[in-house]
C-alpha cells in the first residue's frame, strides 16, 4: 500500500502555496468534458460540489437524505474556528495550527493541519458573502466566542445552529449550480458501492431509495463527503441515516482506512433514558462555563437520588463531590472532553451515578443563578435549557441538569495524503469520513472548519490537479457497460438479496442495538488488550448470527427503511471488528483513545511517541481474511511533542 | 402506558390509502414520539407485517426530515416542537393517536407517512442564493451589518424546510417558507444585488411547484416548529411587488 502523504516541498508556511502553484490547471473550455461524482451533501460534499460545479466541471452529487439539506452537518450547535484575530488577542495561523495539533495528542499530520489553519479567514469570508448570518456586535462587525482548548477568542457563531446556518449556505451554493444545470442532484439515493477501472475510481453504484432501482454511474473521478462513522455504536448524537457503507465499501475496495479507532466522545449530552431510545441529544459545551459539575461523596446518597427519595437540592456542600474541580484545579469544569468524559464514566461506575439508570452526572446552575440571576443566565444558555426542558421534562433552572458522555465525532476516516487522495487514485475523501487533521481528539469548532476547507478551499484544486494529470483525452468517462461496473453491480443485487432472503427472526434494529453495546462496553471511553479481545470474539459471533438470523420484512423494489438498516448494519459490523483491531495495536493512550494498560499514577493519558507516532492504516485483504496495518510514519519539524497537562 | 394509533398506510404514490389502527403497549413517558413509532415497527416485524415508512433523521429537531400530521396538527400538539422532540409525556395513558402524512398538491404522498418535498428545493434552485463564487469574497468584516440587521435575517433563517407551514395551510400555501428564505437574504446588503430577481423568480417557481396562493389565515405561523413570524411574508408581499412594478414599468 502506497503511503507517501505527498507533501509538498519547502517550509510549512509556503507548502500550500507552492503546491497550488506547481499543480496542474485544467483549461475552462476544457473542463465541462469531466464529469465528477460527489457522494454526501454536508459541509464538505455541498461545497465541494458547488465549487467544482462553479469552475465548469459537470457534477452528480447524492445523498440518502430527501434534500441535500438535511445532511447532519446541520446539527451543529457551536460555531466554527478561523484564525482572524478579530479579537486583538493574539490569534494567528500558526496558534490555530498549533492549538490543533496539540488538541490532536500529536496524531495528526503538520502540513494537513498548517493548511487547514491557513484557509481558515477565506472560510468565513465566503460565508458570509453568502449570507450566512452571524453573530454581530452593535458595531456590525463580526462577534466571536471562546472554546474549549484555545486561549484566545476565535469561534464564529450563528446562535446555537451555526451548523444549520453554514450547510444552508453551502446548499444555497448548491442550489445555484443545480439550477443552472452544472449539478445534477440524486436525493433518496445510497451509495453502495465503488467502481474501479484499471484500479482508478471510476464511477459508484447506487441505490434509489424509492423505488429500489440500481443504477451505475461513471465519472472522471469519486469525492466521497459521507461523513463518520459514529453510529456504529447505535447510540450516539448522529442522526439516524449516517453510516460507514460509502468509506467501508470503498475500504473494501482497496482505500485505506486510518485510526477508525479514535472516536471522540463528548461530555455533556442528555442520559439514556432507556431501552427504547434510538438516539442521543447533544447539549452544548458551553454550559460547562457557568454550570458546575458533581456527583455525591457516598454511594449510599446517590442511590437514595436515583430512587427518588432525595432531592439534589437539598444535599449539603460537603456531601458533594466537584470531581472535575477537585481533579483539575487550574481547568475546572473546563477540561477537554476526553478527560471530562473519563471521569464521569468513573464516578458512575463507582455508583455514585444520579440518573434512574445510574449513567448521569449533575451539571448544575444553582451557583450561577445566585450568582449572576436567573435572567442573565436565561440569557446566554435559555435555547438550551428549553431543548434539556422538552426532552427531559425537568426544569434546570429549579433541578439541576444531568448529563452522560456519548460518541459525537469520528476522528479517523479514510486515508488521504496532502491531495486529500486515498490509496485509490481517483478517490478523493473530505469532510468527516477522511482521518486527516484532527488527530486522535478534535477540538470544538473545528469540524465545519474542516469540513469547509476540504470542499471550498482543497477539493476544487487538488482534483483538478488530478484531471490535468489524467489528461483531455481522458476525459468524460462515462463507459456504464464495462465488465466492471457489471460485475460490481451483480454484487451489489446479490448482497441485497442476500439480506432479504435470509428470513430470521430478528429485526436489523435489534442486531445495530447489540452491536453498539460490544462496542460501547469493549471500546468506548476504556479499552484494554482483554476487552478489545473479548469484542473481536463477540463481534465475530454477532456476524454469524446476523447473517443467519436477520429478518428483512418486505421487498427491494420499493421504500424500505429495514433493508437500507440491514445493509449498513452488515457494514457497521465488519467496521467494527476493524475499530476494535485498531484499538488493540495501538498500545498507548492519546486523545480519544484511551488503554486502560496505558496511564499515568494520577490516571491521565499516557503516549507512546518512540513507538506510534504514526497513523495506522489498514488495508483489505479478503472476507475472512486478517486486514493488514501499515504505517505513515509522522514527522514534527515545526512542533515539538509535549504532555497536555489541564492540572 | 397503552396507546390506539390510527395510522395512514399507503403502499405507493399511485395506491390509494387507508387509516390502520395498532395498539402499542409499554411505551415509556420518557420516549420520543418516533421512538413509539420505532417499538410499533419492531412489533410489526416481530409479527412478519410491514413496517410503518416515516421520515426522520437527525432527530434532535433541526433537519426537518421529519413530518406527520398528529391528530390534526402538524408536528402535534406542543408549540415551536418538531415531530422528533414531542415527547410521550404529552399524551396520557389509553389516548387515541391519529397520525398522517403532509397533505397538499405539491408534496405527493411516496409511501405511509413519506411525502416528497422536493417542490421547495425547486424554489430555492430558483433563487434561494446570493452568488458568491468560491473564492470572490472580500474579507468578512468589509461589510458591516448593523445587529439588529443580522439577528432579523437570523429569525428568517432559522427555517428547517420541514414544510409544516404547507400542511397546515387550507390553501396549501408555501409563502411562509419562501418568505422565510426571502427576507433573510433580501434584508442583507449582500443579498441587495439580486433582491428583485430573487423575489420573482422564487414565486414564479412556487407557483410552478402547485403551491396554492396565501390569504392571511396565519396557520403557518402557529404551526412552524421554529416561530417563523408572518412578517417574512409581508417582506416577501412587499419585495415581490416593488419587483414587479419595476418590470412593468421597466425603471
Amino acid at each position: 500500500m502506497n503511503l507517501d502523504p505527498k507533501i509538498p516541498e519547502g517550509p510549512l508556511s509556503q507548502k500550500w502555496s507552492n503546491h497550488k502553484f506547481n499543480m496542474r490547471l485544467v483549461n475552462p473550455a476544457n473542463r465541462r468534458k469531466y464529469n465528477i461524482i460527489v457522494v454526501g451533501s454536508g459541509l464538505a460534499g455541498s461545497s465541494a460540489a458547488a465549487s467544482l460545479a462553479e469552475q465548469g466541471y459537470n457534477v452528480s452529487c447524492f445523498c440518502y437524505q430527501d434534500s441535500p439539506r438535511r445532511a447532519h452537518s446541520i446539527a451543529a450547535q457551536g460555531g466554527i474556528n478561523a484564525a482572524k484575530n478579530y479579537q486583538n488577542d493574539g490569534d494567528s495561523i500558526q496558534r490555530l495550527f498549533y492549538d490543533t495539533i496539540k488538541g490532536g495528542d500529536y496524531r495528526s499530520r503538520e502540513a494537513n493541519v498548517y493548511r487547514l489553519a491557513e484557509v481558515s479567514s477565506n472560510i468565513i469570508d465566503q460565508c458570509v458573502a453568502q449570507g450566512v448570518p452571524f453573530a454581530r456586535e452593535y458595531g456590525g462587525l463580526l462577534a466571536n466566542r471562546s472554546f474549549g482548548g484555545a486561549q484566545v477568542s476565535r469561534t464564529f457563531y450563528a446562535r446555537g445552529q451555526t451548523g444549520q446556518q453554514l450547510l444552508l449556505g453551502a446548499y444555497s451554493s448548491l442550489n445555484r449550480q443545480i439550477g443552472a444545470g452544472k449539478v445534477k442532484m440524486y436525493t433518496r439515493h445510497e451509495m453502495l458501492d465503488l467502481v474501479l477501472i484499471h484500479g482508478h475510481a471510476k464511477g459508484i453504484i447506487v441505490r434509489n431509495l424509492i423505488t429500489g432501482k440500481i443504477s451505475r454511474h461513471a465519472a472522471d473521478c469519486v469525492v466521497l463527503a459521507s461523513g463518520g462513522y459514529g453510529n456504529v455504536f447505535y447510540l450516539s448524537t448522529n442522526a439516524q441515516g449516517c453510516n460507514v457503507t460509502a468509506t467501508f465499501r470503498a475500504f473494501k475496495r482497496g482505500a485505506g482506512f486510518a485510526n477508525p479507532c479514535f472516536t471522540q466522545i463528548h461530555p455533556t449530552c442528555i442520559p439514556v433514558h432507556g431501552e427504547d431510545q434510538a438516539k442521543l441529544t447533544l447539549m452544548s459545551e458551553s454550559l460547562r462555563n457557568d454550570g458546575r459539575v458533581w456527583v455525591p461523596k457516598s454511594k449510599a446518597v446517590a442511590e437514595k437520588i436515583r430512587s427518588g427519595i432525595l432531592d439534589p437540592n437539598s444535599l449539603a456542600e460537603c456531601d458533594r463531590d466537584y470531581y472535575l474541580e477537585r481533579k483539575y484545579p487550574s481547568f475546572g469544569n473546563l477540561a477537554p472532553r476526553d478527560i471530562s468524559s473519563r471521569s464521569a464514566n468513573e464516578v458512575c461506575l463507582e455508583g455514585r451515578g444520579v440518573a434512574s439508570t445510574g449513567l448521569g452526572v449533575y451539571l448544575d446552575f444553582r451557583d450561577a443563578i445566585s450568582r449572576d440571576g436567573e435572567q442573565v443566565i436565561r440569557e446566554r444558555y435559555g435555547n438550551l435549557f428549553e431543548m434539556y426542558n422538552r426532552i427531559t421534562g425537568e426544569d434546570p433552572y429549579c433541578k439541576p441538569m444531568m448529563i452522560f458522555p456519548a460518541v459525537h465525532y469520528t476522528m479517523g476516516g479514510l486515508w488521504v495524503d496532502y491531495n486529500l487522495q486515498s490509496t485509490i487514485p481517483g478517490l478523493f475523501v473530505a469532510g468527516e469520513a477522511n482521518f486527516s487533521d484532527h488527530g486522535a481528539n478534535r477540538l470544538g469548532a473545528s469540524a465545519l472548519m474542516q469540513g469547509l476547507a476540504d470542499g471550498y478551499f482543497v477539493i476544487p484544486y487538488t482534483v483538478g490537479n488530478y484531471l490535468g494529470e489524467l489528461g483531455i483525452s481522458q476525459a468524460g468517462f462515462n463507459d456504464i457497460k464495462s465488465e466492471a461496473f457489471s460485475s460490481t453491480e451483480s454484487e451489489v443485487i446479490k448482497r441485497l438479496e442476500d439480506l432479504i432472503s435470509i428470513k430470521g427472526t430478528r429485526s436489523p434494529r435489534s442486531f445495530h442495538k447489540e452491536l453498539g453495546k460490544i462496542i460501547w462496553d469493549h471500546c468506548g471511553m476504556e479499552r484494554s488488550r482483554k476487552s478489545l479481545e473479548e469484542a473481536i470474539q463477540k463481534l465475530d459471533k454477532l456476524k454469524i448470527d446476523f447473517e443467519k438470523d436477520l429478518r428483512v420484512v418486505g421487498h427491494s423494489k420499493t421504500l424500505n427503511a429495514e433493508l437500507e438498516r440491514a445493509g449498513r448494519v452488515s457494514d457497521f459490523i465488519g467496521f467494527g471488528q476493524l475499530m476494535c483491531r485498531d484499538a488493540l495495536m495501538r498500545e498507548e493512550s492519546c486523545g480519544g483513545h484511551f488503554r486502560k494498560e496505558y496511564q499515568t499514577n494520577e490516571g491521565e493519558a499516557l503516549r507512546d511517541d518512540s513507538k506510534y507516532a504514526f497513523v495506522g492504516v489498514w488495508e483489505f485483504l479478503g472476507d475472512g481474511e486478517e486486514p493488514k496495518m501499515h504505517k505513515e510514519p509522522l514527522c514534527f519539524e515545526n512542533v515539538q511533542l509535549g504532555t497536555r497537562s489541564y492540572k | 402506558m397503552r396507546l390506539n394509533l390510527k395510522i395512514w398506510r399507503q403502499e405507493s404514490g399511485q395506491a390509494s390509502g387507508r387509516f390502520v389502527d395498532y395498539m402499542v403497549e409499554n411505551i415509556s413517558h420518557d420516549s420520543s414520539f418516533l421512538e413509539m413509532l420505532d417499538t410499533l415497527n419492531e412489533e410489526l416485524i416481530k409479527k412478519n407485517d410491514l413496517p410503518v415508512s416515516f421520515d426522520h433523521d437527525c432527530r434532535e429537531g433541526i433537519c426537518g426530515m421529519c413530518s406527520l400530521v398528529i391528530n390534526g396538527e402538524p408536528h402535534g400538539p406542543e408549540k415551536a416542537t418538531t415531530t422528533c422532540q414531542l415527547h410521550m409525556r404529552h399524551f396520557r395513558d389509553g389516548d387515541t393517536i391519529t397520525i398522517e402524512p403532509w397533505r397538499a398538491n405539491a408534496f405527493p404522498v411516496v409511501k405511509d407517512l413519506v411525502t416528497d418535498r422536493s417542490a421547495f428545493d425547486s424554489i430555492m434552485q430558483a433563487g434561494g442564493f446570493i452568488t458568491a463564487r468560491t473564492g470572490s469574497a472580500v474579507d468578512a468584516n468589509e461589510i458591516p451589518i448593523a445587529k439588529g440587521i443580522a439577528d432579523k435575517a437570523m429569525d428568517a433563517a432559522a427555517c428547517i424546510g420541514c414544510g409544516a407551514c404547507v400542511a397546515a395551510c387550507p390553501n396549501a400555501s408555501a409563502m411562509l417558507f419562501t418568505g422565510a428564505k426571502v427576507s433573510h437574504l433580501n434584508r442583507l446588503p449582500q443579498g441587495k444585488p439580486e433582491k428583485e430577481r430573487r423575489s420573482i423568480l422564487m414565486v414564479s417557481a412556487m407557483d410552478k411547484a402547485g403551491f396554492g396562493g396565501c390569504t392571511n389565515i396565519g396557520a403557518c405561523e402557529s404551526v412552524c416548529p421554529k416561530s417563523i413570524n408572518l412578517d417574512v411574508i409581508s417582506h416577501l408581499n412587499r419585495d415581490y411587488q416593488g419587483a414587479s412594478m419595476k418590470r412593468i414599468f421597466h425603471f
